[in-house]
Parts: C-alpha cells; sequence; structure tokens
C-alpha cells in the first residue's frame, strides 16, 4: 500500500470534512467543538485510557459528532483513572473519573448530546497538567 | 505495562511533558528483536537526573513520588535479555531506546501498536510526531506534519481523521511484517 495513495485518499475525505465543518462556521474555531482530553499518563495507560479514546473516536465517528479528541498528561487523579475531561462549547470543562468504554458511552449519549450531567463527575476547581 | 505499545505510549508522554515540539518513534524489527526508540527535542535532562531516572522513586512530577514509566520499561525489556539506553542532554533532548528480544518467552505482546500510533499524532496537535518502522530494505514513514499539510486547516484530532490514520498505519504494519526476510 502506498503512502502516496493513503494521502491522496486523505485529501478526499479533507474535503468532505471541510464542506460539513464550515458549513456550520466551526473550522477556524476549534472551541467551539466538543473538546475531550484523555488523560495519558502511566497510570492512565494502565487502566485502560487507551482503550476510552479509541472507543470515543470510533463513537464519536460513527454518531457523526464534530469533536477534537486530545491527550493530555496525569491530572492527579490517578485513583480515579481513566479520567478524561469534557469541554462543550461555550461550558466550562468537566473531568470524569472512572471511565471505561461504558462510562464513555453514557456520557457521550448524556453529556455531550443533551448536556444532562452523570455520575462520576470529579469535583472541585482542578488544574489541568497544562496549567501546573 | 500489558504490552510493548503501552511503553510507546508511555514513554512518548515524557517527550510531550518534557516541552518538545517534534518526536520521532522509530520501530526496527530484526529476526528476532525490536529496537524501539524514541527520541525529542525536549527540555532534556541533566547527568543527575539521568542516574535517577530509572529509579520508581524518582520524578519530574509534582503530583505523586513516583514515576513508574522508565523502570517499568527496562524491566520488561531486561526480562527479556533486552536493554535500555537513554542519552539526554538538558536543552537539547532526550532519546531512550529500548531492545526487546520479541522471541523471549518473557516478553510481553507488542498490543495495539497501530491505534497507539494514531493515538500519539491525533492526540497531541501541537506536536510534530514523526512515525517510522523498519524492516532490512521496507521503511515507512509518516509525519504528523505530513497529514496535517493534507488537511489543510481540518483538525488533526476531528474523529475521522483519527479513524483514517489507524488504518492506514494498521495496512504499513501487515505489509512490513508480511515480507519475509
Amino acid at each position: 500500500m502506498s503512502k502516496v495513495k493513503n494521502l491522496q485518499d486523505l485529501k478526499k475525505m479533507r474535503d468532505e470534512l471541510k464542506g460539513k465543518i464550515s458549513l456550520r462556521e466551526k473550522s477556524d474555531h476549534p472551541e467551539s467543538m466538543v473538546q475531550i482530553k484523555v488523560s495519558m499518563a502511566t497510570c492512565g495507560i494502565a487502566s485502560g485510557a487507551r482503550d476510552t479514546m479509541n472507543y470515543m473516536i470510533d463513537e464519536l465517528d460513527s454518531q457523526a459528532i464534530d469533536a477534537v479528541v486530545t491527550q493530555t498528561g496525569c491530572m492527579g487523579y490517578c485513583y480515579a483513572e481513566p479520567t478524561i475531561e469534557v469541554t462543550l462549547p461555550g461550558e466550562k470543562p468537566v473531568v470524569f473519573g472512572h471511565v471505561n468504554t461504558k462510562k464513555a458511552s453514557e456520557i457521550i449519549e448524556k453529556y455531550i448530546k443533551n448536556g444532562e450531567l452523570v455520575d462520576g463527575i470529579i469535583p472541585d476547581s482542578y488544574e489541568t497538567i497544562d496549567g501546573k | 505495562m500489558k504490552d510493548l505499545s503501552m511503553h510507546i505510549l508511555d514513554i512518548a508522554e515524557n517527550s510531550v511533558k518534557a516541552g518538545s515540539d517534534r518526536v520521532e518513534v522509530e520501530l526496527v524489527y530484526t529476526d528476532r528483536m525490536l529496537e524501539m526508540t524514541i527520541c525529542d527535542n525536549g527540555c532534556g535532562m541533566d547527568e543527575h537526573i539521568l542516574e535517577r531516572v530509572t529509579d520508581p522513586y524518582a520524578t519530574s512530577r509534582t503530583s505523586r513520588k513516583v514515576g513508574l514509566g522508565l523502570p517499568f520499561l527496562k524491566m520488561n525489556a531486561e526480562q527479556t535479555g533486552g536493554t535500555v539506553e537513554i542519552w539526554s542532554a538538558p536543552g537539547e533532548g532526550t532519546s531512550v531506546k529500548a531492545v526487546f528480544d520479541t522471541g523471549h518467552i518473557d516478553c510481553v505482546p507488542e498490543g495495539d501498536l497501530s491505534s497507539t500510533l494514531a493515538l500519539l499524532m491525533t492526540g497531541h496537535p501541537a506536536i510534530n510526531f514523526v512515525i517510522r518502522l523498519k524492516r532490512e530494505k521496507d521503511v515507512f514513514e509518516i509525519s504528523s506534519d505530513e497529514i496535517n499539510e493534507v488537511l489543510d486547516g481540518v483538525p488533526i484530532s476531528h474523529p475521522k481523521v483519527g479513524i483514517f490514520v489507524r488504518n492506514m498505519i494498521i495496512e504499513e504494519i501487515k505489509h512490513i511484517k508480511s515480507n519475509e526476510l
């Protein structure tokens, strides 16, 4: 399989995505999309954060939800790994703990799609690793 | 760590935290061995830290007192008769090279390498990850910069891009492994 062909396919996909995303005037404002950060340090990885992240990507794709899914370091909640931070457009970030694939599905269905809060939120004004 | 791919994810996270903007992940397959090198241009470490870096009670983080990434890697590599070498210089970067004897009975499985590599790229939009897979004369190389160039403004962290990159790497790994030595 040649890389060139792959990159051509990617180009096609980009054009489709661009049309779709810019229709909603989102292309220049990633902050207007749902942002998900998965804590991916030793503690998170050992607890299955990679499976959670893969699951979220697959699920968001199949439900056609525009989002950006990125990684972050240890947020200091090693006891509650895997942890994820979800920022809905215009909202404050919310951190969820013990996010296995089942919990991830609940978060997508309830919080991301409908804005309903679900169990497992880690309260208080935490600092993300980037802020430390 | 249950498998080799998780080590890659874990060690690369150190590079991210070191403030790198370019991280190279190279996997070289030979007859029985797998050599993985993770090389960054982050803040690096001085000799004093370097000496203690595989000590589980040494860590740069402030949220807790243990740092297990490198000690785990060392343990898993050495139990196959392999090695871990770390080179680092302050201000220049760090390079970690681990060699595993994949034919050894105590070698952990390779794990889900393709999603690991894809997640590294799409999970860190600000960092240029260079992924290189080598086996004999076969070389596959892809970088976040190349992907971003094609994407032309579409975020690399979009789920659709994530799945695309993962599938591309799955194909390439299959291709590289299918060639007999």
